[in-house]
C-alpha cells in the first residue's frame, strides 16, 4: 500500500507527464487559455487514462508478453511488437465506448466533455502513459495507481497553466513572444518549479 | 508543377513551420533534444513516418469511408512506426533505448495525424509524400536547432565530440547544467519562435487585449 501511494505522489509531482516529459503538450498549448476548458479537458484525460492504463496492462500480460499465451496452448509465442497497434487500438476503442455510455447515462457530463474526448485518442499523455507502465514492468495495481496519478498530473498542470495564461493576456509582451512564445517561456518556468519535487523522497 | 512540388517541401522548413506556427507535434520536440544524436535519428524517423503515412493514406483516401477515417489512419500510422521501431531496435540499440518511449509516441504526433487529415485525404500520392517530407523537415529543422543549442552549451560537445573543453576535464568551459534539464527546452523553443516571428513579422499573433497607450503632454 505504501508502495502505492510513493508511486502516486511520483506520478503526480516528480515525474509530472506534462511538465518533465513533455506529454500531451499540444493540447496543452491550444486548450490552456481558459481555466474551465483546462479543467474539463484534465478531468477527461484522467478518467480515460485510468481505464487506459490498467486494460493495456491486461492486455500486455494476458496477450502480448512472451509466454502469456500459454493458457491458449502457445507458449512460445512473442507478440511485444504489436504492442504499439494494440495499445492506440484499445485507447481509441475505450475513448468511443466512454463517449457512447456518457452520451447515454450521464448527458450532462457528456455534453460538458463531448469536445474534448475524440481529442484525447491522439493525446500523447494517454499513450505515453500506457507506454511507461510497460517499460517500467507496472503490475496491475500498479498501473492502476500510475494511471488515475499520471491523468491528475497532468490535470493539475494544464488548470495551473490556463490560470496563469488568464492573467497573462493582460500583461505588455515584446511582439514576437506575444501568444505561443511566451506560452513557452511560462510553460519553462512552471517546469523548473515542478523540478524543485524531485528531492522529494518517500 | 515543379515550382509547386518546391514549394510543399520547403515552405514548412521556416514560413509554416509545424513546431513554431502551427503548434504540432512539440510533445517529442522537447523530450528529446538534450543530445544532437538523439535529435537526428528522431527526426529522421518522424520525416520517414509523416513522408510515408501521407503518402499510404492519399494512395486510399477514396476508398477510406469517412466515418472511421481515424481509425485507418492511425492503423497505417501505427504500422509505420511499429517498422521503425524494430529497424532502430536492430541496428541503433543504444539510440533506441534513450528515445524509450518517444518513437512510439510517434504516432500520436499531431504533426503526422495534422498532414494526413489537412493535406493526405484531398491530394494526389507525390504531393502528399513531399508534404509528409516538408513537415517531416519542418519538424527535424527545429529538433536539431533546439539539440545542437542545448548539447554545445549544455556539455560542450556536438555529436559526442567535444568542441568546448569542459572544466571537468582540464579545459576552460563551464557547463550550462540547467541545459540538459527538462525546463531549458522550453525556454529554447521560445525563444526560438521569438528569433523566427523577429525575423517573419507576419507571424506575429494578433494581440488579445490591447495596452491604452497615454499620450504625453
Amino acid at each position: 500500500m505504501e508502495g502505492l501511494v510513493a508511486l502516486a505522489v511520483k506520478a503526480i509531482f516528480v515525474e509530472n507527464l506534462a511538465l518533465s516529459f513533455f506529454l500531451g503538450m499540444c493540447t496543452f498549448i491550444a486548450v490552456s487559455k481558459k481555466i474551465s476548458t483546462a479543467i474539463g479537458l484534465g478531468i477527461s484525460v484522467m478518467v480515460v487514462q485510468a481505464i487506459t492504463v490498467p486494460t493495456n496492462n491486461l492486455l500486455l500480460t494476458y496477450l502480448l508478453k512472451p509466454g502469456a499465451l500459454a493458457w491458449a496452448g502457445f507458449p512460445d509465442v512473442d507478440l511485444t511488437f504489436l504492442g504499439l497497434i494494440s495499445y492506440i487500438g484499445v485507447i481509441a476503442a475505450m475513448v468511443q465506448i466512454l463517449e457512447m455510455i456518457l452520451d447515454k447515462f450521464f448527458p450532462p457530463l457528456y455534453n460538458a466533455l463531448g469536445i474534448f474526448l475524440p481529442l484525447i485518442t491522439v493525446n500523447c499523455a494517454i499513450l505515453g502513459g500506457s507506454l511507461f507502465m510497460v517499460e517500467r514492468d507496472y503490475d496491475f495495481a500498479q498501473s492502476t495507481t500510475y494511471g488515475i496519478a499520471s491523468g491528475f498530473g497532468w490535470a493539475l498542470a494544464i488548470t495551473a497553466m490556463a490560470g496563469v495564461r488568464e492573467k497573462l493576456k493582460y500583461s505588455d509582451v515584446p511582439d514576437g513572444l506575444q501568444g505561443l512564445g511566451i506560452t513557452f517561456i511560462t510553460a519553462g518556468l512552471m517546469a523548473m518549479a515542478f523540478m524543485s519535487f524531485s528531492g522529494v523522497k518517500l | 508543377m515543379a515550382h509547386k512540388r518546391r514549394e510543399l517541401l520547403v515552405d514548412p522548413l521556416v514560413d509554416n513551420n509545424p513546431i513554431t506556427l502551427q503548434v504540432l507535434g512539440i510533445c517529442s520536440a522537447l523530450a528529446v533534444t538534450s543530445s544532437l544524436q538523439v535529435s537526428f535519428v528522431m527526426a529522421l524517423a518522424v520525416i520517414s513516418v509523416t513522408g510515408f503515412s501521407s503518402m499510404f493514406i492519399s494512395m486510399l483516401r477514396n476508398h477510406i469511408p469517412s466515418s472511421i477515417r481515424i481509425i485507418v489512419q492511425m492503423v497505417i500510422i501505427a504500422s509505420l512506426v511499429i517498422l521503425v521501431d524494430q529497424i532502430l531496435k536492430a541496428f541503433a540499440y543504444e539510440i533506441s533505448k534513450t528515445l524509450s518511449v518517444f518513437v512510439g509516441l510517434i504516432i500520436t504526433n499531431c504533426i503526422v495525424m495534422g498532414r494526413a487529415e489537412a493535406f493526405a485525404m484531398k491530394n494526389p500520392p507525390v504531393a502528399s509524400f513531399l508534404d509528409g517530407v516538408g513537415n517531416g523537415l519542418g519538424y527535424g529543422l527545429i529538433l536539431m536547432l533546439v539539440g545542437f543549442i542545448r548539447e554545445l552549451f549544455g556539455a560542450g560537445s556536438l555529436f559526442g565530440v567535444t568542441i568546448l573543453q569542459t572544466v571537468n576535464n582540464g579545459g576552460w568551459y563551464v557547463p550550462n547544467g540547467l541545459l540538459l534539464l527538462p525546463p531549458s527546452a522550453f525556454f529554447v523553443i521560445g525563444l526560438l519562435i521569438w528569433a523566427f516571428r523577429t525575423w517573419k513579422p507576419k507571424q506575429v499573433e494578433e494581440r488579445e487585449f490591447k495596452i491604452q497607450t497615454v499620450e504625453a503632454h
